[in-house]
């Protein structure tokens, strides 16, 4: 392995496409996803990247064209964020449905109104339900080795779904981190060229994407679920193979700070590293206090999740969206409904920090230890930081 | 409610594909005919213009130079009959 | 990419050497008399098996591929209802790469996008666009019924003026379509791609050379397919050829090429009957009186007199 280089995360993205040595890109500007479509069709023009690049007319038609090329059987690539992923919507489950590995990056970002550039977990939480595996790394160095990653897992023949990883938009896409390319060879040797189990081949046709009627339907749902739970297990041998062959470890539930502290952290994306100084913070003044991150969204790694909070009495999930009209956020929805049938369930406070570029500190997330030890919290959610002084 | 499903879901290809093409010749579309073309033979001159028109594709040259409807599929349009230049084709009550 | 004189060398298709074998399997459920899947069936009679068809929402969708049975012998791909065009483009982009690479033989298989009126004129029209500008090597093939025939005769941009649709009815204040037809074939040439053509069932070695024409192009082309829908035009089923011919013989639907920007009226109909001939065989059209029938005649032979000018000018050029 070389020696690190700082560069920005975006490239670093870009690279690990090439180095995917993908067939097909389809891309449309948004940002702050553009650094690394930008950067990939400087590779294809001087040749080095072997790959057609579309440059589509929209969102919408650059997940459409990455359904078509990749059930011509070709390796795909795009990447979004936003509006542009909520244009992309309908294809996203017609990706996954159809069961066509594409690899996504999405360049997290809030959803408009009011329109905002900025960073949070809007755009994908709006998009929980679409049926891909949806990661989320939390440096350059996991942007770039995820993004790799995301290919073998997509085309994993138990899987055969697209991959969507998610980077949080220009906290990490567009900061300049140390990241350590891996050799090529070594590349190829875990990355090998996609076999595809259907294609669109005139000696062999193939009828893709009839109309489902009543009596099939549910059924054609139903394969769609079992792909999508199977790939959890091929999820963690990736990151096994990985860990053997690059000796870099992930796991789907990271856990750092106290292991066994009474409160917990729960994040998710690279606002975790903030909270990761501020839980080092507390801990140094003897406080019992850790973390939980969350690598893999979709599907929900449950048992690693239960495991990791074991023994905590409280947990403070940070949310980074809005589930309106709803008890909590997003991803507090989730713990709750899986704590439910424990015997034993930590109190849950749940805090929406960050929307829309929002920066939260690490005396932020100390303030919010404090208040969740005193019980002063909301009993839904508080979103954390908003000016409600109306004098 | 499963007997309500055509197959069990592993049974299905991939993302729900057909993998037999052309396997629609199965069905009979026939059964929505009231009328079904019949040719008079003398007056036919085997230009073949029935079959271009065909919106079912179901009429076909035989050995004799003929271009009978099969009735398997042929839904009754018309269109044969009407585009016949010598009108050698009617429409008949099944 | 090949210069007009190439395609001029093709040779041509007539009755006597008219490809005949069917990609599309009979069984299929559309309705009776209808001419689009006729028009679909002549197109991929000429594009033959080695060919890739990418298929937006609409009648020939739903009446090909109800699981478990599908009408494709060749392998066919629907994905929604606005978005054939970049399929298309992703398929062919899949293709020409995988090609390049070795990864597959180079046997350059058709690639056709297929949609109806509302897929082209309205919801796909910019998807359509991006993949004609981008210069993609695909045949993009409109079925124009003129309005949504498979949600229940919503009228579209391509439903002609008066015409009565369901969200076109013929009420008391305001009677059936109040707009004129949107000129596609001419949006279509300005993108300035190879080929772009009118076509009609009714004129089937007319729309089969053109298909051969669309398929040898580098490049884009574009094919405009004039389709009878009696269900929705309240026409009679075995009148579906007849009116079809009439729609060219009084100059509703002419049919022309325009190969690399050089218009050719390629039916020149002498003595073009008038419009009322066509009309009269619709019920869509039954409501309208003297002028309104007045009008239609006036635009339509206007509308040819500027495709005689631009045919003119081509040929000066």
């Amino acid at each position: 392995m070389s020696k690190a280089i700082g560069l920005e995360v975006s490239l670093a993205i870009a690279e690990a496409v090439k180095q995917a040595n993908v067939d097909v890109i389809s891309a449309y500007p948004i940002t702050p996803q553009t650094h690394i479509v930008e950067e990939l069709s400087v590779y294809v023009a001087n040749g080095e990247l072997d790959a057609e690049y579309i440059p589509v007319e929209s969102e919408h038609s650059a997940m459409s064209a990455a359904i078509g090329s990749s059930a011509a059987g070709a390796r795909s690539y795009t990447a979004t964020a936003a509006q542009g992923l909520a244009y992309m919507h309908e294809t996203l489950f017609i990706a996954s449905g159809m069961r066509l590995p594409i690899v996504m990056t999405v360049a997290n970002r809030s959803l408009s109104a009011p329109i905002s550039i900025w960073n949070d977990h809007s755009d994908i939480m709006a998009e929980r339900d679409i049926g891909w595996v949806q990661l989320f790394g939390e440096n350059g160095q996991e942007a770039y080795e995820l993004s790799i990653m995301a290919f073998k897992i997509a085309e994993d023949h138990r899987v055969l779904l697209p991959v969507c990883v998610n980077i949080d938009g220009f906290i990490l896409t567009h900061m300049i981190e140390p990241v350590t390319f891996i050799d090529q060879a070594r590349i190829d040797e875990f990355l090998p060229p996609f076999k595809p189990a259907l294609t669109l081949n005139p000696e062999k046709p193939v009828t893709m994407g009839p109309v489902g009627v009543p009596e099939v339907y549910t059924e054609s749902r139903k394969q769609c679920e079992q792909a999508l739970w199977r790939s959890h297990k091929v999820v963690r041998e990736v990151f096994d193979e990985w860990y053997k062959k690059f000796d870099h470890e992930y796991k789907l539930i990271e856990k750092n700070g106290d292991l066994q502290g009474k409160t917990l952290f729960v994040t998710m994306g690279s606002q975790g590293e903030t909270t990761m100084n501020a839980v080092e913070n507390l801990q140094s003044q003897g406080e019992s206090v850790g973390q939980v991150r969350i690598r893999l969204w979709r599907p929900f790694p449950r048992e690693e999740f239960l495991e990791a909070i074991k023994g905590a009495d409280r947990i403070i999930v940070i949310d980074r969206a809005l589930s309106l009209g709803a008890y909590s956020g997003p991803v507090a929805q989730e713990i709750l409904a899986l704590l439910y049938s424990q015997e034993i369930r930590p109190r849950v406070y749940n805090i929406i920090a960050g929307l829309g570029g929002r920066d939260v500190t690490v005396n932020d997330f100390k303030e919010m230890y404090a208040q969740a030890l005193k019980d002063s919290l909301d009993p839904n959610y508080t979103i954390w930081g908003v000016c409600s002084d109306a004098k | 409610m499963a007997n309500l499903a055509l197959c069990a879901w592993q049974k299905l290809e991939l993302g729900t594909a057909i993998t037999e093409p052309g396997n629609a010749a199965q069905l009979k579309t026939g059964d929505w005919k009231t009328l079904h073309p019949v040719t008079d033979q003398e007056k036919c001159i085997k230009c073949g213009m029935c079959s271009v028109y065909c919106p079912e594709f179901c009429i076909h040259e035989d050995s004799e130079g003929f271009y009978p409807a099969d009735l398997f599929y042929c839904k009754g349009c018309g269109i044969c009959a009407n585009e016949c230049p010598k009108k050698a084709i009617t429409m008949t009550m099944d | 990419m090949l210069n007009s004189s190439a395609l001029e060398n093709l040779e041509k298709i007539t009755q006597k050497n008219m490809p005949k074998e069917d990609m599309i399997s009979p069984g299929h459920r559309a309705c009776q008399g209808c001419a689009e899947v006729l028009a679909l069936a002549m197109v991929m009679r000429v594009a033959g098996p080695n060919t890739i068809v990418a298929n937006a929402t609409g009648c020939m969708e739903i009446i090909t591929s109800p699981f478990p049975q599908t009408a494709w012998k060749i392998p066919w791909m629907h994905v929604a209802f606005n978005n054939t065009s970049a399929v298309a483009a992703g398929i062919e982009a899949g293709i020409k790469a995988l090609e390049r690479k070795g990864r597959i033989p180079a046997k350059k298989p058709n690639v056709i996008a297929v949609g109806g009126d509302g897929a082209t004129f309205d919801i796909g029209l910019q998807a359509l666009s991006g993949a004609l500008e981008r210069g993609h090597n695909f045949v993009y093939v409109c079925l124009d019924n003129e309005a949504y025939m498979n949600t229940g005769v919503q009228r579209s941009s391509a439903t002609p003026l008066g015409a009565m649709t369901t969200t076109s009815p013929v009420g008391s204040k305001f009677q059936g379509q109040q707009t004129w037809k949107k000129d596609m074939p001419g949006i279509a040439a300005a993108h300035n791609i190879p080929y772009v053509a009118t076509a009609n069932p009714g004129f089937h070695l007319d729309l089969m050379n053109k298909v051969k024409k669309a398929l040898t192009v580098e490049g884009p082309a574009y094919l405009h397919i004039y389709s009878a829908c009696p269900t929705g035009w309240r026409s009679k089923p075995e009148k579906s050829i007849e009116i079809s011919k009439l729609a060219v013989q009084t100059n509703i639907f002419p049919l022309y090429e325009i190969v690399h920007g050089k218009l050719t009226i390629t039916k020149n109909i002498k003595k073009p009957k008038p419009v009322v001939e066509y009309l009269k065989t619709q019920r869509r059209f039954a409501h309208l009186k003297e002028p309104d029938l007045q009008f239609i005649q006036e635009q339509t032979d206007a509308y040819l007199a500027r495709l005689q000018k631009l045919e003119a000018d081509s040929a000066s050029s």
